[in-house]
């Protein structure tokens, strides 16, 4: 009996449910259970799905980081297919923080963006240097060397994540960002249970996310490896039958 | 090492001196995106000298592609690349050359350009050494980087389209670093540059390391 191919799996489905339920939470604690914040009023709602998107995006990278180091010392074809399965979800988290960030900003700090704040800025020129190690990976030609520049793309990339973390505090008088809010404990009861609820929701999501990447690029790669040899038996055992 | 790297930035630069592409290409086009910047600015001097220092630098980071760009497709031709890994040279020898003669282009664009906003920005420099030394470290620092991505782009087809999406967001540090401290030395910004000089050596040194380190896993079989 065939089956249906499929890149999903009893664990991956569990991920996916428990992360639709975690969300739906998510969605009650932000509009309904907490309330609006004194000075931010109703904005801080998108904190809540803000601030554990952007902690996210460095996990996410950190591991494509992780993986291509892998693929560097090791030559690691799991984590060349990581790393290139978190780039391209850190991607799109690191695109919603600058999406969320910005639609927060505007009633809180009075504008979408603001050039002079250094976390802003250097987190797009993130999300450009990312966008570059995607753009590289679709380039077709031999898939080994394209592995490898991607890893060095990637590792080059990274140097920005310490950049962007510690712009607060080493641009203190140039920021509109504030100082780590979580660390400082500054946040409490239902807005603590509503952050914690970002963090548990974008974490399945990203894991949903992650792991189906993954599944698809490693049946890329084993399409590309072994395709062609398929395809000559079956012209072969065709040819037999006549 | 550096003997190889010296012969290698030779070898660039003699091949450069003989074909003019940089006298003939880059420095025009250098020139015609300044003028455009004036236009593109209502031709209003005031804000021409205001800006200077970051119209002079994206100029530099534009002409520093073309640069790149010219000095791997040499490498393309008859397998100029293979003969260079074949010749025994240590790959961080061919960094550091291809680096230095890449610097050494972008020196020449930045003495056009300085005389060139001199006369149509009527801006001029009021520490002259801050922006000599700016100058100088910044174009080591957008050579370590373009050595390195020009490398890794070279044998593909959309090198040429590639190169700038992955080699500009990488050099943004050294972007606002150069520009700060020109900002500084032509008296249009109140920042010390000395300091942002040394945030663009940080940076050179960042990218000098990683081009040593990683050029010859690059080369391997690029």
């Amino acid at each position: 009996m065939s089956t249906r191919p499929s890149t999903g799996s009893t664990v991956t489905r569990v991920i996916g449910i428990a992360a639709l339920i975690a969300l739906a939470l998510l969605l009650c604690a932000a509009f309904w259970w907490s309330e609006p914040d004194a000075q931010q009023g109703d904005a801080v709602r998108l904190f809540y799905l803000h601030v554990p998107v952007a902690i996210l995006e460095y996990v996410a990278f950190i591991i494509a980081g992780v993986g291509s180091v892998m693929y560097l010392w090791k030559r690691s074809v799991f984590g060349d297919v990581m790393a290139h399965a978190a780039a391209e979800v850190g991607v799109v988290f690191c695109a919603l923080t600058l999406i969320t960030g910005s639609l927060w900003g505007r009633p809180t700090w009075g504008t979408y963006w603001d050039w002079g704040d250094v976390r802003l800025v250097t987190t797009l020129i993130l999300l450009l240097l990312f966008v570059g190690y995607l753009a590289l990976r679709q380039v077709p030609g031999d898939r080994h060397t394209r592995s490898k520049q991607a890893a060095i793309v990637a590792l080059v990339a990274l140097i920005d994540i310490p950049i962007i973390n510690r712009s607060v505090e080493w641009w203190a008088n140039r920021t509109l960002h504030q100082r780590s809010t979580l660390i400082e404990g500054k946040i409490e009861d239902i807005n603590a249970f509503a952050t914690f609820l970002g963090f548990l929701a974008c974490g399945l999501v990203l894991s949903w996310f992650l792991v189906h990447r993954f599944r698809v690029a490693w049946l890329e790669r084993e399409v590309a490896t072994h395709g062609l040899e398929r395809a000559l038996s079956e012209r072969r055992a065709e040819g037999a039958e006549v | 090492m550096l003997r190889d790297a010296g012969r290698i930035a030779a070898k660039d630069l003699r091949i450069e001196r003989r074909s003019r592409v940089l006298t003939t290409q880059v420095l025009p086009f250098a020139l015609i995106v300044i003028v455009l910047f004036a236009f593109a600015l209502d031709a209003s001097t005031d804000a021409l000298r205001r800006f200077t220092p970051g119209l002079f630098w994206v100029t530099v980071l534009f002409a520093a592609v073309l640069s790149v760009q010219r000095i791997f497709a040499v490498e393309v031709e008859d397998g100029a690349l293979d003969a260079l890994r074949l010749s025994g040279v240590d790959p961080a020898s061919i960094f550091l050359g291809k680096a230095a003669a890449i610097a050494t282009q972008l020196v020449v664009v930045e003495v056009l350009l300085g005389l060139s906003v001199v006369v149509f920005y009527d801006a001029e420099p009021d520490d002259v050494v801050l922006a000599a030394v700016a100058g100088v470290v910044a174009a080591g620092g957008v050579a370590a980087a373009g050595s390195l991505y020009g490398a890794l782009v070279v044998n593909l087809r959309v090198r040429d389209t590639l190169l700038p999406v992955l080699l500009l967001p990488v050099l943004a540090p050294v972007l606002i670093a150069a520009t700060r401290a020109y900002g500084d030395a032509f008296g249009t910004s109140a920042v010390d540059g000395w300091a942002w000089l040394g945030v663009l050596g940080l940076f050179g040194v960042i990218y000098l390391l990683l081009g040593i380190l990683t050029y010859g896993v690059l080369l391997e079989e690029s």
